[in-house]
């Protein structure tokens, strides 16, 4: 199979080419079948390498398997060829990827159902499919940039996808912006690293640079995986991307591409591990966007920010494992979170799509009875997510907070506060959704219109929450803790080799932080329930600050964006003005002074043109003069 | 008794100083075109001198180059300013700022 | 009596240059003896014939160079080399296209089509003598050669205005700083006693050079004359009001064979005739690339005027040529011959497109005019999108390759700071390219603008031409190898 690996790449980008190629004739919903297709045979493809690399014991002791395309670049010492590395780390990734992508991928037809650009949407999705497998397979840091730089523009699309909404528009800038200014990170983190290892290839790479070196290539990496998987200080972009289409927020928002940043750091974990000073910093950023996301998420009334800014705090935990040295904990968590989340984003949309688009939850409200399918499922979503015992998240989520412990007992002490804060936003948002009075029977106080029999979502839809449910209810039999020799631990150990810090703890502690965990999640659910009965609106318990998101975007149009009027500015309500459009602005308004005072000496005038040569002259010879005299 | 040789590049060197001067300040495309002109001669005087002190025939041979270049700088540049004239009417180079910026 | 004894001549060396400039003094007698007009098709047709005998030729010579190592002709006055070879070859492409993309042009605006592939063979084989010349004098002659034509070329355009002024202007400053430069030979022959590039580093390398000042005044002087042709800030004031009013498809002619003669000239002296005074002449070009850097990449932000806009942008990447010749290694001159390259090809394509947009009376290349172009034309605002891009340096477009190897060249010699400024200043640029190619996909205001150009568009052999050099951008983009090597086998066989 090891010849065939390039077609898991191959698959998604002909889906999307043909599509591009034809999309006069095709129409919905045979686009929709092609692009699925063509997501479904890259899934069977990555199965096949799967079980072929499961098979075989040749690609020594990391267990890769290189495909040599072709050479690509060869500049001095610089050798990028095409070469695709299918290893442990990067099938599993390829497999859920590939795996939830066929599914959302089914999950649109039915969604985009009626849309007019229904053809352009699942040509970027397919393109997008196809640059995160280059993302993962790629061998050396130039190749998964070039599907950073894809995914980003495919996202970037995605959620501009509605363009003709102003709040699209932007909201698709702020992202593209925001994921420019972390791509500063990743080139800054590839010359560093070229420059000292003389080489970019995952393989070759030693970290045997100064103490000060590395921790300036991990602090890049970090940089980048910021911006990419929504850490402190870049993490509020995801929100906004929630304007795209919800399968978008399923798909790129939640359980792909902003992972893609934790990959990264798994990916680069030669260098990460031999940075102490780098990876206590990396737990630090995982930890404070865990806790800070965790708050923001407990007061916001629409239903997608709310998982948004879930998700980000779910990839504080990932990044927060990367930093203990545990990276097998932080892929389970990011494959149980893709599940999870996944299957709360879909959910989420049945039920924004039962609504006529409506997702405020305040309009929500007793959908137990009208949406039995999406309610089902979405219920398993929700108490995978915050760690009831056995469902996926409880495991997954333990492993974490175990490396922790480990790490740090205060670490571990904010990581399980973070975990109570989950499990209380995450029932909020279920009891506001799903149980109560439904609110949304009679015409809303703004004018919202009266939605009298919310529909169930044909089986397209239904058919992914299902399996998405299945595999939230049994993710955690992938990396049992006590099982040594099956799942993930065991699978994934050889790629990371002596970088890997597990936990040895005793039985009996294991028990306890697992009791710890279990309890933190009952409680959480518990108080939920106790303050949210029947309510749907308890403005004490959702401060502005809160809701406003720590005023974060404020926070960035103070110190970038406008410093003079900032101050006045941040006591007033400020509506979400965009944040880095201000420091674009401000470097634009740098760029055009300077072009201004310089383009006067362009006047036109043949005669300034010459003083302009002899003062060149002038200053060449004066230079010279200085030297020899 | 002969002229040093520092003279004559002193001289050149005055000569190519008054001819970019002139470049610089004279408003009459076709006085700026004569400047240019002395700046390429006080170039072959020095050229000439150069040969003179080294006793190479070099510095000398390159002077009839350059005087063939002068002239066909002169024919085409006397045409561009004859089309101009034309249009305008007038030789002044700061009129001739249509573009800029 | 005395024989004068001519020296050896190896015509198959001379090859490139002599098709170019016998081909155009063939062209000019033919169409002065010739009772009717000349047929414009038939015009071009030649002149792409005599750009690929040049290319072939050059081929052939960069071929014997490989096997045969370095040597020199016409009592070493020219040198024969892998540089000069593929000098020659790029130089044939850009006469090849830039023939291509004139030919719809000068029907259009009925301009004598026999004159124009005159000038513009003449004009090619001055860029190559420049980049052969092993001697000072040979190296002005190549250059007033390529200037002349051009001076003439700027103004063809006979009912514009600005054509006229940007020939005046042109002329004028060109004068000057051929002036200049001619008078930075004359302190330097008298300083090292030749003008031979050879014997100039021989002397010194001997360190006999008793006459530092002259020297440093006449490469002073020298290097002004470089940085005019080249465009270097602040030497570059001429470039945007030139580029502006000249005929469209001059102004692609002029940035590509230009920029070509001025580069391979200056690498030249300063690599093989003074690298002993590099201490002297780095710190110079070092500031002038970042002046050009900056230069060109913020004042690109600022024009309403794509020609303008190119003008400066065609600034900026003299910049990046220089940062290579700060680098001095042979993988910054492979770095800048891969850039020279790939840059003729993109940028003349770039203005073809231009040309078809500049209006009936090639007046008026606003950014406005190219709105909505990709949606009226989308194989031609594709074209364009991805032309401006390679510009811009994206991933898998030769422009992405040219500006990573001469940053890589440049960094490997020390120089981090540049590299950081050339990254940076490419950034700023990329804002006005991404603004430009945002403009060609907009939607609205198509149809308020009126172009009046629809028939320029149906311009077949430019169409060619351009489809072409966009194949050339992508191909070298993502298979840059077999050309790199092409620019590194040149530089082994560099006459020392």
């Amino acid at each position: 199979m090891n010849h065939l690996i390039f077609l898991i790449i191959a698959f998604p980008l002909l889906g999307g080419v043909s599509l591009i190629a034809m999309s006069r004739r095709v129409r919905e919903p045979l686009a929709g079948w092609v692009a699925t297709a063509a997501v479904g045979l890259s899934f069977l493809t990555t199965l096949g390498v799967f079980i072929t690399l499961l098979g075989s014991h040749s690609g020594g002791p990391s267990h890769a398997v290189t495909q040599h395309l072709f050479d690509w670049i060869n500049v001095g010492a610089l050798h990028a060829n095409m070469d695709l590395t299918v290893d442990p780390l990067s099938i599993t990734m390829c497999l859920f990827v590939t795996g939830i992508s066929t599914l959302i991928h089914l999950y649109s037809i039915g969604y985009m159902h009626g849309e007019k650009d229904f053809t352009k949407f699942f040509i970027y999705l397919n393109l997008f499919v196809a640059s995160m497998l280059i993302l993962v397979l790629g061998g050396n840091m130039l190749l998964t940039f070039t599907g950073w730089e894809g995914v980003g523009v495919c996202s970037y699309w995605l959620v501009s996808y509605y363009f003709q909404k102003d709040s699209a528009a932007s909201a698709g800038k702020k992202a593209f912006i925001y994921n420019r200014v972390a791509d500063v990170g990743f080139l800054l983190a590839m010359f560093v690293i070229f420059f000292n290892e003389h080489t970019l290839t995952y393989s070759k790479m030693t970290a045997h640079m100064s103490s000060l070196t590395l921790t300036m290539a991990v602090l890049a990496l970090l940089f980048a995986a910021a911006g990419k998987s929504a850490q402190i200080p870049l993490f509020n972009w995801l929100p906004d991307a929630m304007e795209g289409p919800t399968p978008v927020s399923a798909l790129i928002h939640a359980a792909t591409m902003v992972t893609a940043g934790v990959y990264l750091l798994c990916r680069m974990h030669v260098v990460v591990s031999a940075s102490p000073t780098g990876q206590w910093v990396i737990c630090g950023i995982g930890l404070a966007t865990a806790f800070v996301a965790a708050t923001i998420a407990t007061s916001q009334s629409d239903i997608k920010k709310g998982l948004a800014f879930s998700t980000v705090s779910q990839i504080g935990y990932m990044v927060l494992a990367v930093g203990t040295g545990d990276y097998v904990a932080a892929m389970f968590l990011m494959v149980a979170h893709a599940f999870f989340k996944a299957l709360l984003f879909l959910g989420s949309g049945s039920v924004i799509h039962a609504l006529d688009g409506e997702q405020e939850m305040g309009r929500m409200g007793g959908l137990r009875k009208y949406l039995p399918w999406t309610y089902g499922t979405f219920l398993f979503g929700w108490l995978a997510i915050i760690g009831v015992p056995p469902f996926a998240g409880f495991w997954a989520k333990g492993s974490v907070l175990d490396a922790v412990f480990g790490k740090s007992p205060w670490l571990w002490a904010g990581g399980l506060f973070t975990a109570l804060l989950t499990a209380y936003y995450m029932s909020r948002l279920f009891y506001l959704t799903f149980t109560g009075s439904a609110r949304f029977t009679e015409q809303g106080p703004n004018g919202e219109a009266a939605v009298a029999h919310p529909h169930e979502s044909p089986w397209t839809m239904r058919l992914p929450l299902v399996i998405l449910a299945f595999c939230s209810i049994f993710g955690g039999l992938l990396n049992l803790p006590w099982v040594h020799g099956f799942g993930l631990e065991a699978f994934l150990s050889p790629v990371f080799g002596s970088s890997l810090v597990v936990p040895a703890d005793s039985m009996t502690k294991q028990f306890l932080l697992a009791g710890a965990d279990a309890l933190v999640a009952v409680l959480g659910l518990t108080i939920a329930w106790v303050l949210w009965r029947g309510r749907s609106e308890r403005p004490e318990l959702t401060p502005a600050f809160l809701a406003k998101v720590w005023y974060w975007d404020n926070f960035y149009d103070t110190i970038i964006g406008r410093p003079a009027t900032a101050l006045a500015n941040f006591t007033a309500e400020v509506v979400d003005p965009l944040v880095l459009d201000g420091a674009v602005d401000g470097t634009a308004a740098a760029v055009g002074g300077l072009a201004t005072r310089l383009r006067k000496v362009h006047n036109g005038q043949i005669r300034s043109y010459g003083v302009g040569i002899i003062f060149g002259l002038l200053v060449i010879l004066v230079s010279f003069l200085v030297v020899v005299g | 008794m002969s002229i040093p040789l520092s003279w004559f590049i002193i001289l050149a060197t005055l000569l190519f100083g008054i001819g970019a001067f002139g470049v610089l300040v004279r408003r009459n495309v076709l006085v700026m075109f004569m400047c240019v002109e002395l700046m390429l001669n006080a170039a072959n005087l020095a050229l000439v001198a150069f040969a003179r002190s080294l006793n190479d025939v070099g510095g000398e041979t390159t002077v009839f180059f350059v005087l063939v270049v002068a002239a066909a700088e002169v024919v085409v540049g006397l045409g561009i300013v004859v089309a101009i004239f034309r249009r305008r009417h007038s030789a002044v180079a700061d009129e001739l700022s249509e573009m800029g910026g | 009596m005395n024989h004068l004894a001519l020296p050896t001549v190896s015509y198959a060396a001379l090859a490139p240059i002599l098709f170019l400039l016998l081909g155009g003094v063939a062209l000019m007698v033919l169409s002065a003896l010739s009772r009717r007009p000349l047929a414009a098709g038939t015009v071009t047709g030649y002149s792409v014939l005599i750009g690929f005998g040049a290319l072939i030729s050059a081929l052939a010579e960069y071929g014997h160079v490989n096997g045969a190592g370095p040597s020199s002709t016409v009592a070493s006055a020219i040198a024969v080399d892998g540089f000069s070879a593929a000098i020659a070859v790029t130089v044939s492409v850009v006469v090849i296209l830039a023939s291509l993309l004139s030919h719809g042009y000068l029907r259009r605006m009925q301009i004598d089509a026999p004159a124009y592939h005159v000038l513009a063979l003449t004009s090619a084989s001055g860029a190559i003598i420049m980049a052969a010349a092993n001697d000072l004098v040979v190296l002005f002659l190549g250059l007033e050669i390529l200037s002349i034509a051009l001076y003439v070329l700027a103004a063809l355009n006979r009912r514009s205005a600005k054509s006229e002024e940007a020939a005046l202007k042109y002329f004028i400053l060109g004068g000057f700083s051929s002036a200049i430069f001619l008078f930075g030979i004359a302190f330097t022959y008298g300083a090292t006693g030749s003008t031979n590039l050879q014997v100039i580093t021989r002397t010194l390398g001997e360190g006999v050079a008793a006459k530092p000042g002259l020297l440093l005044a006449g490469l002073g002087l020298l290097l002004v004359g470089f940085f005019f042709k080249v465009a270097a800030v602040p030497f570059h004031l001429w470039t945007p009001d030139v580029y502006e009013g000249a005929p469209t498809p001059v102004t692609g002619f002029m940035a590509a064979a230009a920029k070509v003669g001025g580069f391979a000239a200056l690498l030249r002296v300063l690599l093989t005739a003074m690298p002993q005074l590099s201490t002297n002449w780095t710190p110079v070009v070092y500031s002038v690339a970042v002046a050009t850097l900056i230069g060109g990449a913020v004042l690109m932000v600022v024009q309403r005027d794509a020609k303008r806009m190119l003008a400066y942008s065609s600034i900026n990447h003299a910049g990046f040529l220089l940062v290579g010749i700060v680098a001095a290694t042979s993988a910054g001159i492979s770095a800048d011959l891969f850039y020279l390259f790939t840059y003729s090809v993109t940028a003349l394509a770039t203005f073809g497109i231009v040309t078809m947009l500049a209006g009936p009376r090639d007046d008026d290349a606003g950014i406005d005019r190219l709105s909505g172009l990709a949606r009226r034309h989308p194989a031609i605002g594709a074209a364009m999108a991805i032309l401006l891009l390679a510009q811009a340096g994206v991933p898998f477009t030769t422009g992405f390759i040219a500006k990573f190897s001469v940053i890589e060249a440049v960094v490997g010699h020390g120089s981090i700071p540049l590299a950081i400024i050339a990254m940076a200043s490419a950034a700023v640029a990329v804002f006005a390219y991404l603004r430009l190619v945002a403009t060609l996909y907009r939607t609205e205001d198509i149809a308020t603008v009126d172009l009046g150009y629809d028939d320029s568009l149906t311009d077949g052999p430019a169409a060619f031409a351009i489809g072409l050099s966009v194949v050339v951008t992508i191909f070298f983009g993502i298979f840059p190898a077999a050309l790199l090597d092409f620019g590194r086998t040149a530089v082994a066989h560099l006459l020392p």
